[in-house]
Parts: C-alpha cells; sequence; structure tokens
C-alpha cells in the first residue's frame, strides 16, 4: 500500500471503526460509560494535555528576539509609518498584541498567501517565467472553518446551561436568520462540514500536499467531519429526544451525571467522536491553536536596537583577541604603517 | 561555469512529484547542488568536532563511531534551549502555504525543498526519538529512525536553504525554516558535517580578521589602492584611517566590499562620502568583516566572530560602531549581538556628528546602518549631488532578505536611491517579489562556492526572473542592493538569467553623484564607465549645437 494511501485509509477506517465503536457501546447498554466516563476522561484529558504541552512549550527559553519583520521598522523618525507597517513589524508591546490579535482573528499572514506557477513558453524555455498571483482560498477555507466551528461550539453552550445565556439564544438566532426548512437549519453547521471537506479534497487533490500529508492531518478532518455530519443528521435526520440530551449535559455540567433512556445511538456516535476530539487535540497539531500565541516570529516585537533581550543561557565564548593578530603580524604592521600597541 | 547547462536547459523544471513517498526517497547528492566537505584544517583551527578527510561524493562520510547519539543527544539538548524548535516542531499543520514561496523549490521543483517538507526531514526524526506516537506508531505517525540516509538528507537539504526567512513571511504561525535550518547545521556540524565554504571563511576571519584571510598589510594595501582609484577618476584624495585609536567611529564592512567587484565601488563610495562630511571615523584589521559566515555553522561560531566588533571598538574607544552595506551582517548585529553582550556600556548612544540626528532606535546595541546614516544627511541637506551623473543606470532594488526580513530595513535604501538617481531610472519590481516578500540571491548561507552552480542558479531563478521582467520592460539595467554576498553572487546569477543587468551597491551611486569643490570633471563614473551628457560626449553635443 503505497503512503498516501496508507495515510488516508488508516485514519478514515480509525474514523469509522470509533464510530461502530459508540454505536456498539450503547447497544450493549454502556449509556453510562459512553454519556458519562469517557466525556469526564476526556475533558480531564484534554486540559491535562493542554497544560503539560503549554508547560513543556515555556519550560524551553525564547533566547533570541527574532520577530519575522514584515514591514519598515521604527528607525528615523521621519520615516512614516502607517497602523499596516506598525502591525506587521509592532515597535511597542501593544502593537505586538495587535499584530497577535489580527494574526489570530484574522489569519494575517495566511491572507498574504501568493500562489506562483511557471508559465512555459514552448518555443522558447528561456522566455518561461515564474508569475505570482493572490491567492486567498486557503485563507478563506481556513477562517470559514475556524469560525464556524467556534459559533457551533458556543451554540452549544445552550445545552449545558439553564437559563440559557442571552449571547448564545441570540447567536443561534442569528445563525438561523434564512429559514428554510424546519427545524432552523444553523448555517454554520452547514459551513463547517463544507469548509472542512474543502480543506481534506485540496490535501486529497493538490499532489504537493497529498505528497506531504500524514495520517495525523488526514485523522483530525475526518473527525471533525464525522462530528459534523454526525451532528447534522441528529438535528435534522435522525432525531433525538433533545429534553433528555440537555438533561444528560446539564448532569455532566454540575457533577450530578444522569443518563436518561431512549436518547439514540446517534447522539452517543457524535458525543464519542467529540470525545475523541477532546482527548486527541493536546497530543496533535491542533495545538497549533495555543502554539501560535507562542511563536517567537510573531508575538515579539522589533525593538532590538533599543530595548535589551535576555537569554538565560547565554555563555560567554572563546575568541582570538587583537592582539593575537598583532603579535602575529607586528612587523609587517609596522612596515606598512599600522599602528600598534607594542613595538615588539 | 563552463559545465553547467544552459538557462534553457535548466529552466525544464519538473514539478512532477516522485510516485514514492519521501520517506523511501533517498536524497540524490549529485554534483552542482552540494558544497564540497570542509577541510579538516579549518575544522581544526576552530577547534570544533571531528575534522577528518571526507568527501560528499563518497559513500562513507566517516562519521565518529557515536554520531547518532551525539545528533539525538544534541536535539533533546536544542529543544530545551530553543522554545522556536519545539514549538515549530510541534505545531505546524502541514497546510502548505509555504510549500511555493522558497526560491529552491520554485527553482528545482524538488518537493524536499518546500519548506514544510525540508523542516519534516528533521520534524520525522523528533517524532521518532521525542514523541510517544512517533515511538509506537512509527511510520504512520510520520515518524522515521536516524539512519544515516537519513543525516545525508539533512546535509544535503539544509545546504539548500539559504535561510531567507521567506516562507515564515506566509506562515500562519510564522514558523521559521530559517531557525530550523541554523539548528540543525549546528547539528550536522557537531558531527563534523560542515561545508567548506563556510568553515573557511568561518576559520579565516576567526584567525586572522577576514573571511578571505587577508593579512592586516593585505586589508589596508586593498583598501589604499581603492582610495587611489577615488583619486584617479574624482581628483579627491579619500585617506583611510586604520586601526586609529580615538576615532569617533568604527566602520566595519562586509569584506566583499574591498576584495572583489562590484562591491569595491561601493567600498569607494562609502570613501568618498566619510571624506565629503569629513567624518572622523576608522577601519580595522581586527574587526575587518561584517559579515559572518559563522552563524551559518552555529550560533556559538556566530557569536564568536561578532564578538570582534565589540572588542575593537572598545580598543579603539570609538564612540559607536557604523557599518556597511550587509545582508546578513545585519541580521546577526540586530537580532543577536545586543542579546549576546550586553551590555554595551563601553559605547556611546549614536549620534551623527554631521546633522546631530540621535540614532534612538539604536540606543542600546550602538550600531548604525550606512543607509539610515547616509539617509539622514540627505534629509539634513548634507550632501551635495547630481542625480545625473547615474544617469546611465536604470534600476531596481533588491531588497535583501535579511535586512528585510529580520530588521524590516525597507525605505531607507529606497530614499537614497530617489536623491541620487533621477526619478525617471528607478522601476521597482513586481510587488509579490519585493520588501518582506523578496527573493533570495539564492547563494547566501554559505552556499555561494563554485561546485555548487546548478543549485545556485536556480535558487536564485526567481529573483532573475523578476528582474528580467522589469529589464524587459522598463530597460532596467542595474539591480541595487545593500548586501555584499548579493554583490558577490547576483552578478554570476545575472549573466546566467539576465546578462543585460549589472549590480551594484547603493553607496557607490552616492559616490558617483557626490559633488566636491575641488574635483576634477568627472566623465566616468566609479567603474570607468563613461557618464551619460558628461565629458567629450556632452562637448560634442554642444558644439553641434
Amino acid at each position: 500500500m503505497d503512503f498516501f494511501k496508507r495515510h488516508f485509509l488508516v485514519p478514515l477506517i480509525a474514523v469509522l471503526a470509533l464510530v461502530a465503536i459508540a454505536y456498539i457501546g450503547v447497544k450493549a447498554n454502556l449509556e453510562f460509560v459512553f454519556g458519562v466516563v469517557i466525556p469526564y476522561l476526556a475533558v480531564l484529558i484534554f486540559f491535562e494535555g493542554l497544560i503539560y504541552r503549554i508547560i513543556s512549550w515555556a519550560r524551553s527559553p525564547v533566547p533570541f528576539k527574532i520577530p519575522t519583520t514584515c514591514a519598515q521598522v521604527r528607525t528615523l523618525p521621519w520615516f512614516k509609518r502607517t497602523i499596516a507597517d506598525k502591525l506587521d513589524n509592532p515597535d511597542t508591546r501593544l502593537w505586538t498584541v495587535a499584530r497577535m490579535a489580527l494574526e489570530v482573528l484574522a489569519f494575517r499572514s495566511l491572507f498574504r498567501n501568493i500562489r506562483s506557477e511557471l508559465r512555459r513558453d514552448k518555443d522558447n524555455p528561456e522566455k518561461s517565467r515564474l508569475v505570482y498571483w493572490s491567492y486567498k482560498w486557503l485563507w478563506l477555507g481556513a477562517i470559514a472553518f475556524h469560525y464556524a466551528f467556534l459559533v457551533v461550539i458556543l451554540r452549544h453552550i445552550r445545552f449545558f446551561t439553564q437559563p440559557v445565556p442571552h449571547f448564545v439564544t441570540a447567536l443561534a438566532e442569528a445563525d438561523g436568520f434564512v429559514q428554510f426548512y424546519v427545524p432552523t437549519v444553523y448555517l454554520t453547521g452547514v459551513i463547517l462540514v463544507l469548509a472542512v471537506t474543502y480543506l481534506l479534497a485540496r490535501r486529497i487533490y493538490t499532489p504537493t500536499l497529498r505528497y506531504l500529508s500524514l495520517a495525523a492531518d488526514y485523522f483530525p478532518l475526518l473527525l471533525i467531519i464525522s462530528i459534523g455530519v454526525s451532528g447534522i443528521l441528529m438535528r435534522y435526520f435522525y432525531k433525538v429526544d433533545i429534553a433528555a440530551v440537555k438533561q444528560l449535559a446539564i448532569g455532566l455540567a454540575t457533577l450530578k451525571p444522569v443518563v436518561p433512556a431512549g436518547i439514540g445511538s446517534i447522539f452517543y456516535i457524535h458525543l464519542f467522536l467529540v470525545c475523541v476530539l477532546f482527548v486527541y487535540f493536546p497530543f496533535s497539531k491542533l495545538m497549533h491553536a495555543p502554539g501560535v500565541f507562542f511563536s517567537p516570529t510573531r508575538n515579539l516585537p522589533g525593538d532590538n536596537r533599543w530595548r535589551l533581550h535576555v537569554n538565560p543561557w547565554n555563555y560567554p565564548v572563546k575568541f582570538p583577541d587583537y592582539m593575537h593578530q598583532e603579535d602575529h603580524y607586528r612587523e609587517a604592521m609596522i612596515e606598512a604603517g599600522l599602528p600598534v600597541e607594542k613595538e615588539k | 561555469m563552463a559545465k553547467i547547462p544552459k538557462p534553457a536547459e535548466l529552466i525544464q523544471i519538473d514539478y512532477k512529484l516522485p510516485a514514492k513517498s519521501w520517506m523511501e526517497t533517498k536524497a540524490d547528492i549529485r554534483p552542482g547542488y552540494y558544497v564540497n566537505a570542509a577541510s579538516r584544517k579549518w575544522v581544526e583551527l576552530v577547534d570544533y568536532p571531528y575534522p577528518r578527510d571526507w568527501n560528499v561524493a563518497e559513500d562513507d562520510w566517516k562519521l565518529p563511531d557515536n554520531w547518532k547519539e551525539i545528533v539525538l543527544q544534541g536535539m533533546e539538548d536544542r529543544l530545551e534551549r530553543f522554545r522556536s524548535l519545539k514549538l515549530f516542531f510541534d505545531i505546524c499543520v502541514r497546510c502548505g502555504a509555504c510549500a511555493d514561496k522558497c526560491h529552491f523549490f520554485l527553482g528545482t521543483g524538488d518537493p524536499k525543498n518546500m519548506p514544510v517538507m525540508r523542516a519534516e526531514l528533521m520534524r520525522s526524526v523528533y517524532r521518532r526519538y521525542f514523541k510517544t506516537a512517533g515511538k509506537v506508531l512509527g511510520e504512520l505517525a510520520g515518524a522515521r529512525d536516524l539512519t544515516e540516509d537519513v543525516l545525508k538528507e539533512w546535509f544535503f537539504y539544509l545546504h539548500q536553504c539559504t535561510i531567507c526567512r521567506r516562507c515564515s513571511v506566509f506562515c500562519p504561525y510564522g514558523i521559521d525554516m530559517a531557525e530550523m535550518t541554523l539548528i540543525g547545521r549546528e547539528l550536522l556540524s557537531s558531527v563534523g558535517l560542515n561545508i567548506d565554504w563556510a568553515m573557511a571563511s568561518v576559520a579565516q576571519c576567526y584567525d586572522r580578521g577576514s573571511h578571505i584571510g587577508a593579512t592586516p598589510q593585505a586589508f589596508k594595501d586593498m583598501i589604499d589602492f581603492l582610495a587611489e582609484e577615488n583619486e584617479r577618476i574624482t581628483g579627491i584624495s579619500t585617506p583611510v584611517p586604520i586601526n586609529k585609536k580615538g576615532a569617533e567611529i568604527l566602520f566595519i564592512v562586509p569584506s566583499g566590499d574591498y576584495f572583489a567587484d562590484p562591491g569595491t565601488y561601493t567600498l569607494m563610495g562609502y570613501l568618498l562620502l566619510f571624506k565629503y562630511i569629513g567624518l572622523d571615523y576608522t577601519m580595522s584589521t581586527y574587526a575587518a568583516e561584517g559579515g559572518n559566515f559563522g552563524w551559518f555553522v552555529s550560533h556559538e561560531m556566530g557569536k564568536r566572530l561578532n564578538a570582534k566588533m565589540y572588542e575593537e571598538a572598545k580598543r579603539l574607544k570609538v564612540k559607536w560602531i557604523l557599518g556597511g552595506e550587509c545582508g546578513h551582517m545585519w541580521r546577526v548585529c540586530n537580532q543577536y549581538m545586543p542579546t549576546w553582550f550586553a551590555p554595551v556600556d563601553f559605547l556611546e548612544e549614536p549620534v551623527s556628528p554631521i546633522t546631530g540626528t540621535k540614532f534612538e532606535t539604536a540606543k542600546l546595541h550602538k550600531m548604525v546602518h550606512i543607509s539610515e546614516f547616509t539617509a539622514d544627511l540627505f534629509k539634513h541637506g548634507k550632501l551635495k549631488v547630481d542625480p545625473q551623473r547615474n544617469a546611465h543606470i536604470k534600476l531596481t532594488f533588491h531588497d535583501s532578505c535579511n535586512p528585510a526580513r529580520a530588521m524590516g530595513l525597507l525605505e531607507e535604501p529606497r530614499y537614497i536611491i530617489n536623491q541620487v538617481l533621477p526619478k525617471e531610472n528607478f522601476f521597482e519590481m513586481p510587488p509579490n517579489t519585493i520588501r518582506e516578500k523578496t527573493f533570495c540571491c539564492g547563494s547566501s548561507a554559505g552556499l555561494n562556492a563554485n561546485e555548487n552552480m546548478d543549485i545556485r542558479m536556480l535558487g536564485g531563478l526567481p529573483r532573475a526572473n523578476a528582474v528580467k521582467y522589469v529589464a524587459e520592460k522598463y530597460g532596467v539595467n542595474h539591480l541595487g542592493c545593500v548586501c555584499a554576498l548579493d554583490r558577490a553572487t547576483l552578478p554570476t546569477l545575472m549573466q546566467y538569467w539576465v546578462p543585460e543587468v549589472d549590480v551594484t551597491g547603493i553607496t557607490e551611486m552616492v559616490g558617483n553623484a557626490l559633488i566636491f569643490d575641488d574635483e576634477i570633471e568627472r566623465t566616468t563614473d566609479l567603474r570607468d564607465r563613461d557618464l551619460v551628457g558628461f565629458g567629450e560626449e556632452a562637448a560634442e553635443e554642444e558644439e553641434a549645437e
């Protein structure tokens, strides 16, 4: 089996297996395990893993201030810097925070993306040219996916709270403003699945991406698609007892777990996949979410020349001093008229 | 150059991917693509581990028996010392945004030159030995054993990275391949795998003062010769104070500026400029090098070589340091030097003795870039120039990677260009190839040797291609830059891809344009080329009228 197939099929089978496990588990009356034990474990592992990984990064120092400067630095006062310059090459902590905010909230670097292509001239290869153009599809896919995911998660707060906070209701209303189906279709749910499908498709259909993708790239995408699809199925097609779901969720949230009967297998499949995602998160590339905040090329200001950065493991190094040179070449230096420290 | 294929052959880039996976594909270490192994004597001279005679082309690289432990131990050590490494290993999502940003990928089509893949070459080893998933699942978790083939692959591809950081601009997390390349090269160096071009430069600079290993007297000779050239062409005597104690400013240039064309013309420009303003400065035979090839070997070696600058400033009791046009010199000085040597209390906060401008943003590290310095002189009207003397130059400007992406020095050179060149003679290359998106010359980071010409010409293709565009569209005939490595490598690159374009430093054009009161009639530029509308030609025109 070739590399791509192995790295694609194994995660696919793994996700299908996870679905089967949940299904079989519920059929075997293990609702308490899948409804209570696993969710608690998953949340526990998620937070522990998250903290562990973040501490592990934080323990390694940032020895040098290495921001990637993407605009004019602050130098002579009459080189006026625009707001864009300050965002791309921040000189103060405040602008650095702004740079990070733009990165995290708007995917600034990805927005900058360009594509290149070698335009071949068959008759005269020397005329072949590289051309570049702005390319925002990846940015669009990524930002659609992340924001849709965020809204979906926030909407889910309504299951865990009583009364439901106002912002959640408002968000759900806004999300479902296009009413063409009963129950109201949440656009973000659809966008989420479409965006992840796009991200998966580009990985499979773009040769370079297929070449470099690993199981660890396909697995989370397949997992999130399955979560989205199972959620959609549950909401619109194989309806579950929503009151019972809420009862379970509130029980979990208030640490007084109850398992109401008859919620339906699809719910447990959905929940189990979410739990797997929670467990998987801290040990995978999904850690890019907290990781981006730690990135030394983005989160440091470009103030190297006027504000000191301390390297905790800085150490003195050995190098020949000036006298090493002079001792070696004294006579010749004197002859050449160069000043010397010692005449002999 | 004779062996290397013609441009038309070289541009037959095949972007088709190999059928086999990258894990199963051994690096094809072929001539033209690698730099020779470092000679034993250089490694011995700097006291680095495992000096030996070995050959990249041979199968046996004569690695020490415990090379694997050394590399893995080294990796563990650096994971603890560099958050960047650990983080960049952990958070890459392989989205591919960096893939077509690398000039080496664009030039070769080799998928392992996509920054994401080049990082995977190291990352896969990290997973295998430092991550549970990799230990358990192996290849399925993207992990692989550290074998000799893998180590050779590192050597091959980490020396097809010029540390230009273009990938880092586009990465949504700012992952910087340059950082990983630097650390990867440290690991290679720890088992004695160094390249000769870098190590020879390092050793000579370490032992003598500059990469080229010039003796103090030879250094003085070269500088004096260029001063005489100035006098011959302009009638202005520009004697250079060397090792002068108590001078106000220590001036440090990359050695490329005094030993090879066209860098030498830039140096002539510096000397004319300093003469014009009557600057109290000195150059040094000991700190005779701005460029820092040590940094291409290890952070430690970078620091060793860089230390000489402050040491010499201290000895000569200057007030501050002025730096010449050099690319990675400024990355090292900007991003590492203050951290390495603080506090620098033996120098003063730089103030221009001519304009009184305080370089406030240099108050910590006490070094000023010649472009800042000159731009400030122009701003205060201290320089009288005739831009028409550069009328034979139709210029486009190459932002050197390091000043652009590690410092943010973009406007100063452009400001100067606009002062010394007729306005209608300056043309920018397409926006996706300049400023922070600029393309590397393809030969930096110790790669500007002779034996790896194929990869150099391919790596420089994106840069050359953009120059070609403005050359054809606007008749551009000069490529300006503020980097000595550029001045060393771009002429070769231009000759190959865009022969109608020459390379020039910016201060060369300043020197050319400066009007001295007591100068002789100028009919040629600093390169002895006839000026447009001056001398005989102008006289003839007048007669005709």
